[in-house]
């Protein structure tokens, strides 16, 4: 076994190799321009489904558990259904759980974390306190007793993992808050005579915000996957409405007689949690260092 | 140690209140769902309950109390160690839970052993080696974004159906273990596998890896006697968030594989609104995920002694 002899690493080196390297000012990067061209292409097919021509619920038992290829270039499914056009309509409730969950959370996590920072002793203590507790136990068990509660469905989805995402953001909004809090901008400002409420609007929020931003951003393929593994336990979006999630679930049953139907709704599911991953990476090297994160 | 003492009463503190939190969270939740108590205990509107059985329901739990005495006779009952009854299953819950952790556990450590091993050999390998860690990097990201569902479940076709290395369902043996094991281990591995390299990376550029070298430590030792140690603490830190994923995921997992666990039994209860198994196993998890990070944190000063001195 001849092992590679491996270039010693030499932190003074590698140090100077990134001090001479151009810093980017926008990633114009192969894999960042791709992921960005297939959210767009998810985002168009979430927001008009139609535009393909194909229904997603035409059932043709003539033509069920056809490979791909020919009138369905993606196949059929069990019911003579077109994969391609349930997939162009799933985009839009994949796309719903995964971003509105992050969205909501991130939104509550924000108010939350400013209440624990800003809030006062009582206030910010139970504030916190709650959020750990929320935090001590494994965000999907959370998300399983919210849809326990309010069902199955689309909507109750979303709530699930709002609420097991919001604590941990809640989390970071609080620590930046803080450092937000002493810094000298913001004591100016209190010292300038401005009112409590003006200084929070116009200082400490926006200073608060864009960490969190991308934060969320990163975490959208957490919440996005998290919203397919409810949609596949059959806790999401129901059927007969197509969801990536639930497409897969529908597969398992047939994988003996055509594993195509479980291959494009999970590689979409995949690839856009990579490119959403690749998205958010790219705007956090661009603003990191910036919003004071 | 004082400090250690005080530090270890605080974690378990703050267990005890993660569990009542849990158990409060999961009895307001009961109490939640619109309609009758004694209706979703009879197994929802469309079981159609005759009045009889209801009003049996709801002596036979006590719904007739006011809530906060129930609230009472749950937090009692749970401090005994008394879950109750499944509303479905016909069995005391924690008779219920017993029966289903095995399996479960069986598939969480070979899951953990295969994810730990695969992420620290992928990262002992290609830390440092600008090539292979190229490749390594690229199969991390494409691990970490692939959901663990569509891993199984390509797995199964491809080495189920097609090649029948191993069984499709089952709950038998070694071999129906293998690729719920792999569908579970992958995205745990590959970030473990980025933070250990990087890890890594930082402990081989700093002077202790440069006098081990200038003693003429070789490449292997310095890695694994030397630099390893230092990457180990960032991964023990992750190790509890594994555990929470491994619990998602074996709840998933279960379910690719058809297989009996308390992944499967809890999926099973949400659909089926059967709270006494759901809050049993929530508390449950909330008390081995706590365990475990008190534990951790007990490790980090085995790991590092330089912990030992810091009073946190």
């Amino acid at each position: 076994m001849s092992a590679p002899a491996a270039v010693p690493y030499d932190p003074v080196r590698a140090a100077e190799a990134r001090a001479r390297a151009p810093r980017r000012r926008w990633p114009f990067r192969p894999g960042v321009l791709l992921a960005a061209a297939f959210l767009m292409l998810v985002c168009a097919a979430a927001a008009f489904p139609g535009l393909l021509g194909h229904a997603p619920d035409q059932v043709d038992p003539a033509a069920a558990l056809r490979g791909p290829g020919g009138a369905h270039p993606f196949g059929t499914d069990e019911l003579g259904r077109d994969v391609l056009a349930r997939i162009v309509y799933g985009a839009r409730p994949s796309l719903l759980v995964g971003a509105g969950s992050t969205l909501l959370a991130g939104l509550a996590g924000a108010v939350w974390g400013l209440a624990g920072a800003l809030g006062g002793r009582v206030v910010g203590e139970a504030a916190m306190r709650v959020a750990d507790v929320l935090l001590a136990f494994p965000a999907i068990l959370m998300a399983l007793l919210v849809v326990a509660v309010l069902g199955p469905g689309t909507r109750n989805a979303v709530l699930a993992i709002t609420v097991a995402l919001a604590p941990g953001f809640a989390r970071v909004v609080r620590v930046q808050a803080l450092v937000v809090r002493d810094s000298a901008y913001v004591r100016a400002a209190v010292n300038l005579g401005l009112s409590p409420a003006r200084v929070l609007v116009r200082h400490i929020v926006p200073n608060v915000v864009a960490p969190l931003l991308i934060l969320a951003t990163v975490n959208i393929g957490t919440a996005i996957i998290a919203g397919a593994s409810l949609s596949f336990l059959g806790l999401g979006p129901q059927p007969p409405d197509p969801e990536w999630g639930s497409m897969l679930a529908q597969a398992r049953d047939y994988l003996d007689v055509s594993w195509t139907l479980a291959l494009f709704p999970g590689a979409a599911i995949t690839l856009t949690v990579m490119s959403a991953t690749i998205a958010g990476r790219a705007l956090q090297a661009r603003y990191e260092g910036r919003g004071g994160g | 140690m004082p400090t250690l003492a005080r530090r270890l009463s605080r974690r378990l503190a703050l267990t005890l209140i993660a569990m009542w939190g849990a158990a409060t969270l999961a009895f307001a939740g009961m109490r939640l769902v619109p309609g009758d108590p004694a209706r979703v205990i009879a197994g929802g509107v469309q079981a159609n309950a005759t009045p009889q059985v209801l009003d049996a329901i709801r002596d036979q739990y006590g719904l007739r109390e006011p809530v906060l005495v129930q609230y009472g006779v749950f937090l009692g009952r749970l401090l005994r160690g008394d879950l109750g009854e499944s509303y479905q299953l016909n069995q005391s819950v924690s008779g219920v839970i017993l029966d289903q952790l095995g399996p479960t556990v069986a598939l969480a450590a070979g899951a953990s052993a295969l994810g730990f091993s695969l992420a620290v050999g992928a990262a002992l390998l290609t830390a440092g080696r600008p090539g292979p860690r190229v490749v390594s990097r690229a199969l991390e990201f494409g691990s970490i974004s692939t959901p663990n569902f569509w891993i199984g479940i390509l797995l199964l076709a491809a080495f189920s159906f097609r090649l029948h290395w191993f069984p499709v369902i089952g709950d038998g043996g070694l071999s129906a273990l293998v690729l719920p094991w792999v569908a579970l281990a992958l995205p745990i591995a590959g970030v473990l596998a980025q933070v250990t390299r990087e890890g890594l990376e930082r402990a081989l550029g700093q002077p202790f890896a440069l006098t081990a070298r200038a003693r003429g430590a070789t490449e292997h030792r310095v890695r694994l006697r030397h630099a390893l140690r230092h990457a180990a603490l960032p991964v023990l830190t992750l190790s509890g968030w594994a555990l929470g994923e491994l619990l998602a995921g074996a709840v998933v997992v279960e379910t690719v594989f058809a297989r009996q666990g308390l992944g499967h039994v809890v999926v099973a209860a949400v659909r089926g609104r059967d709270f006494p198994v759901v809050t049993g196993v929530v508390v449950l998890s909330a008390l081995t995920f706590s365990l475990v990070n008190t534990a951790l944190d007990l490790l980090y000063r085995l790991v590092d002694p330089r912990m030992r001195q810091a009073a946190l």
